[in-house]
């Protein structure tokens, strides 16, 4: 099954992370790092593959990773997975992600992290493939955008104005926002004294 | 609470948005599950499609076990309805599983079982998908209920293969066909073995066949992912005939289509073809076939620029090792290692290691070997790899000439691996008289040799070194003296460490005090090491995780056979002079001699047997332990054990017949404890009623710290003894041993049962056959306060039921007691009489044995 989807840029900042496996908020924050060191330091042509990340599962974990641009799609599944089908997999979740965005880019995900979690649950769910079809998966999309815009009135407004804001393409628009800083926490041991 | 209101909205934007915040962002345990069940059966039962789905992928999301209390009936029966649309369908199944994976007992197999196996056939690809990852799980669980797939899946597999690329239209990518339904089914059926129908057996061989053949046909399209879509399938084809293992044609064809990718231009192909080509060596037909691509993959080893792909090719070589190729592909491995990756060093050592003593015909070639690892990668090479080379040279009379040689000049180089110091000193030490002859390597220049490697080694080398030094006395009279002038200088003699000051005080007695004789006996060379199997191969196995390390070795050999892995480390070579208890030896030499004159401690055992033996001999419980234990009856968190040196904290949580323990270990000294280990003892009866799983830990522990050690515990059935927790340490150079009882006693499995009074009397009487009952009066130890006895009762772990019994100074209580294999109903009543000090308990069970254990418990309590 997929332990969890992670996206995250070049420079290891956390796009979107959904995770099929119970991890409390600081050893999800560990993974994440974890796999962008993993992942990070290798070269463009190696293969898609790695083995590793202690925290999830250790040897019955792999990676499989794309790098796409900015951005790198992260899958974490155990061995019950075929590999190349997953890589695929991840090729059809991008494609849809640009069906849907017409060109997506870095910034889609971070102002339309709802959007992004919806395609998602269309393609994977409890961490298992639900459907694969690039088509279906749009027609779903659409009918939610429509029933979306049918419902909205005032609520659209924002989201227009979002993405006039976009368009404008302005220089103060922070390149890197930051979602969440990440915090350690010294890990306390209970004491019992 | 804002997201549950917008669940119960009607309107699509705001339902969703709700869903979506407590999918990512409520856990499991949150207090408002109830709340959001609530929503999520309204929506469940809406019949609107989009509803349903959102409500389903929210049971998935957070997918904790009340969820699947609450819902793990109705899916099934969403799934299988006639007039479920089909994405609902697909939504259900996963769910379905999801809530299989997390709580495997709360979904009841029942009719609809077969139902979901017909869904295979359903008309819409999508389905099928969602419907071959449940009954892939499911199917792993109970092989018997889901047999009919196997027919099903494979004419399924058959439609999808021979199908034109445009025939399933939507499910084509990139010109193939549903490739990842395909990936599915052939999971699925790596299940089962192979078909017994004919027919279909058939039909499958003719699937596998086509999609070799297809593999050979020209690409369809240039583009990346019409190969990877179409390999994925054609791996996933490779990996199911490797699991039959019946039809060697395939394999054999297989095995060329692999051979192809090992030299193909895409870095994942030739990872994924090593990794197949892995399990494949183990197939009897096809081992020969691997073989001929030795030299590609001795290749690749040395020009992949891909760690991971390299870490493939090492395994694949180990793999493929046999007698005929031992030499080539060790030698070709530890050319690699000088430049190998370090990350992967220590596993290419080990498997240096094991090839060369499995496959090894001349022995001179595999102490070279060794050596040779030791010299190249002497930081990666483990104890078990130096013990188990030291055991071979003894056990084999042939080569210890050879191998106190080659000691001997590789020690001459000036700078070598403490392991090497390590070897060398023990060969010589035991063997050293063996080359005496040579003026080159006479004992002197041996001793000079060995010594001057002295200073620059640790504390554990200078010990070994130390007890070749004894030994050299009794080797060669002519360089006594010299030992004894460097056993007696300052630098030993006052060393800091008390392992050396005490080994050169006792060796410094010992050759002054014992004759020749004595000498002899007790410096003996060492008996044979009976044989056993290799304890690298069990580190390897430990290091790499079951499963993983390819199949040529029996998968079970047991961690516990490492023939020196006692808590001993240096393989002390003189006999009792380094008993872990200074004090008996040491007020022994001084007076006469006594270990001496006893008979050598090797009556075909090793020294380190007895070592072991005699440190791994359980304390006796430690003092006061048993009025804790009582204490953690009723509760459980708080301090089991505390001496000067050494705190144990509890805190534990069960739930039905599971449990789980956090035991914390504090140092409360400032010095490090060594060797660390605690261990976990259960008599036989117990262990076939209580299932312990733990960790080993640490085995240092610094000054003021405190280890944690996780027991997983699950109730079999029902129990007496309670187990027992060894642990032994170094602490400053004196061995300590501690024994407590590990409070996990058989009221921990209890789940309080609240009822009625009638129904409890109705109950009572039920149970009134003379076994079920039993009864203690006893006199009361704590003061009678009704308050505290209540708290003891809830603590104990049934329910406390109030207005029950008609004397309201009774206590009368409830619950149950899950074990794997029962569940057994107790009640419990407890009549204080306060003139006279007294308890009478009452407790009855539907088992003896049960009403007899908790009675005896929780007598102790009051």
């Amino acid at each position: 099954m997929i332990k969890a989807i992670l996206i995250f840029n070049n420079h290891g900042k956390p796009r979107l992370s959904k995770f099929y496996q119970k991890f409390s908020e600081d050893t999800q924050q560990q993974i994440i790092r974890e796999t962008f060191h993993l992942v990070s330091k290798r070269d463009e042509n190696v293969c898609n593959f790695l083995e590793g990340g202690l925290l999830i599962g250790g040897s019955d974990n792999r990676l499989i990773y794309r790098h796409y641009a900015t951005l790198y799609f992260v899958f974490c599944v155990d061995s019950s997975e075929s590999e190349l089908g997953i890589l695929d997999l991840i090729q059809v979740f991008v494609e849809t992600l640009d069906k849907c965005f017409e060109n997506v880019c870095e910034l889609d995900l971070i102002f339309h992290v709802d959007k992004v979690h919806n395609i998602l649950a269309e393609m994977v769910m409890g961490g298992m493939v639900l459907e694969t079809n690039m088509n279906e998966i749009v027609t779903q999309i659409d009918a939610q955008n429509k029933l979306e815009k049918s419902e909205a009135g005032l609520a659209g407004a924002p989201a227009r104005a979002v993405s006039a804001v976009k368009n404008m393409n302005l220089p103060e628009i922070p390149r890197n926002i930051n979602i969440g800083d990440i915090s350690i926490k010294v890990p306390n041991l209970p004491s019992f004294k | 609470m804002e997201a549950v209101n917008l669940l119960s909205s009607n309107r699509y934007t705001e339902k969703q948005i709700g869903y979506l915040f407590i999918s990512v962002l409520v856990n499991s345990n949150s207090e408002l599950i109830r709340l959001i069940n609530n929503a999520i059966k309204n929506d469940l039962a809406s019949r609107n499609p989009t509803f349903m789905g959102l409500a389903l992928h929210c049971i998935a999301s957070v997918g904790s076990r009340e969820m699947a209390e609450a819902f793990a009936g109705e899916i099934p029966k969403v799934l299988v309805a006639g007039d479920t649309m089909d994405s609902v369908k697909q939504s259900a199944a996963l769910c379905l599983l999801r809530l299989y994976r997390t709580s495997p007992d709360l979904v009841p197999m029942g009719d609809w079982t077969s139902r979901v196996v017909h869904l295979l056939n359903d008309q819409h690809l999508g389905v099928v998908t969602a419907a071959t990852s449940l009954i892939t799980t499911l199917a792993q669980k109970n092989p018997e209920e889901f047999k009919t797939s196997v027919s099903l899946a494979v004419s399924r597999l058959s439609r999808i293969v021979t199908s034109a690329s445009t025939d399933l239209q939507d499910y084509t990518y990139y010109f193939v066909p549903a490739p990842w339904l395909s990936v599915k089914l052939l999971r699925l059926l790596q299940c089962y073995p192979p078909p017994e129908d004919p027919a279909v057996r058939g039909r499958l061989t003719e699937c596998l066949e086509t999609i070799l053949n297809k593999a050979q046909e020209p690409p369809k399209s240039k583009k990346v992912q019409h190969s990877n879509a179409k390999n994925a399938v054609l791996f996933e084809a490779i990996s199911l005939i490797i699991h039959h293992d019946s039809e060697p044609n395939l394999l054999v064809r297989a095995c060329n289509q692999l051979g192809q990718f090992l030299q193909h231009r895409e870095t994942n192909l030739r990872y994924l073809a090593l990794e197949s080509m892995c399990t494949l060596a183990s197939s009897e037909f096809s081992h020969e076939a691997v073989k001929t691509h030795i030299e590609t993959v001795i290749n690749a080893l040395k020009t992949e620029r891909d760690v991971s792909v390299r870490q493939r090719a090492v395994d694949l070589l180990y793999a493929m090792c046999d007698r005929s190729n031992a030499p080539q592909i060790v030698a070709e491995m530890l050319s690699y290692l000088e430049t190998a990756d370090y990350s992967i060093r220590e596993e290419i050592v080990l498997k240096v290691a094991i090839l060369a003593e499995k496959y090894a015909v001349d022995y001179t070639w595999y102490v070279d070997t060794i050596l040779n690892l030791i010299r190249i990668a002497g930081d990666y090479v483990s104890e078990e790899v130096w013990y188990r080379v030291i055991q071979i040279v003894i056990n084999r009379d042939d080569v210890q000439g050879y191998a106190a040689k080659t000691v001997f000049e590789a020690l001459q180089a000036p700078a070598c691996h403490e392991n090497l110091v390590k070897v060398g000193g023990y060969i010589l030490g035991e063997f050293g008289n063996l080359i005496a002859g040579d003026p080159r390597s006479s004992p002197l220049v041996q001793f000079n040799l060995l010594h001057s490697k002295f200073h620059l080694c640790s504390v554990p080398t200078r010990a070994l070194l130390l007890s070749t030094y004894i030994k050299f006395v009794n080797l060669f009279p002519e360089v006594k003296a010299t030992i004894q002038d460097v056993l007696r200088s300052d630098s030993q003699l006052r060393n800091a460490d008390v392992e050396l000051q005490q080994r050169a005080v006792e060796y410094l007695r010992l050759s002054t005090v014992a004759s020749t004789d004595i000498l002899a006996t007790v410096l003996e060379e060492m008996p044979p090491f009976p044989e056993r199997a290799s304890s690298i191969l069990a580190k390897l196995k430990k290091k790499k995780g079951p499963g993983t390390v390819t199949g040529l070795e029996d998968a079970k050999r047991e961690r516990g056979v490492d023939v020196n892995g006692g808590p001993e480390p240096a393989p002390a070579s003189a006999s009792a002079a380094s008993t872990p208890s200074p004090s008996a030896d040491l007020l022994g030499l001084g007076a006469t001699p006594p270990a001496p004159a006893g008979p050598p401690p090797s009556s075909g055992g090793l020294l380190v047997d007895v070592f072991s033996d005699s440190a791994s001999a359980v304390a006796p419980l430690a003092p006061g332990s048993e009025d804790n234990f009582a204490r953690f009856v009723c509760k459980n968190n708080g301090v089991l054990f505390e001496n000067q040196l050494l705190q144990i904290g509890l805190k534990s949580e069960f739930r039905q017949n599971l449990g789980r323990m956090f035991i914390f270990y504090g140092n409360k000294t400032s010095t490090q404890f060594l060797n660390f280990t605690p261990t976990l003892i259960c008599s036989d009866d117990l262990q076939s009623n209580l299932t312990l799983q733990t960790k080993p830990v640490d085995p240092t522990v610094d000054g003021g710290a405190q280890v944690q050690q996780v027991v997983n515990i699950e109730c079999v059935s029902d129990f007496m003894e309670a187990p027992v927790l060894n642990i032994q340490f170094r602490y400053g150079g004196t061995f300590q041993n501690v024994s407590v009882q590990l409070p996990i006693t058989l009221n921990k499995f209890f789940q309080p049962t609240e009822m009625a009074s009638q129904d409890f009397f109705q109950r009572w009487k039920q149970l009134s056959n003379p076994q079920q009952e039993v009864q203690n009066i006893f006199k009361a130890k704590h003061p009678m306060d009704t308050e505290i006895t209540k708290a003891k009762i809830i603590g104990f772990g049934s329910a406390l039921l109030e207005e029950v019994d008609p004397n309201p100074a009774n206590f009368v209580g409830a619950g149950i007691i899950h074990s794997k294999t029962t569940q057994i109903g107790c009640l419990l009543r407890l009549e204080p009489n306060l003139q006279a000090q007294m308890y009478r308990l009452t407790l009855r069970t539907s088992k003896e044995s049960v009403s007899q254990r908790l009675c005896e418990l929780l007598s102790e309590q009051f």
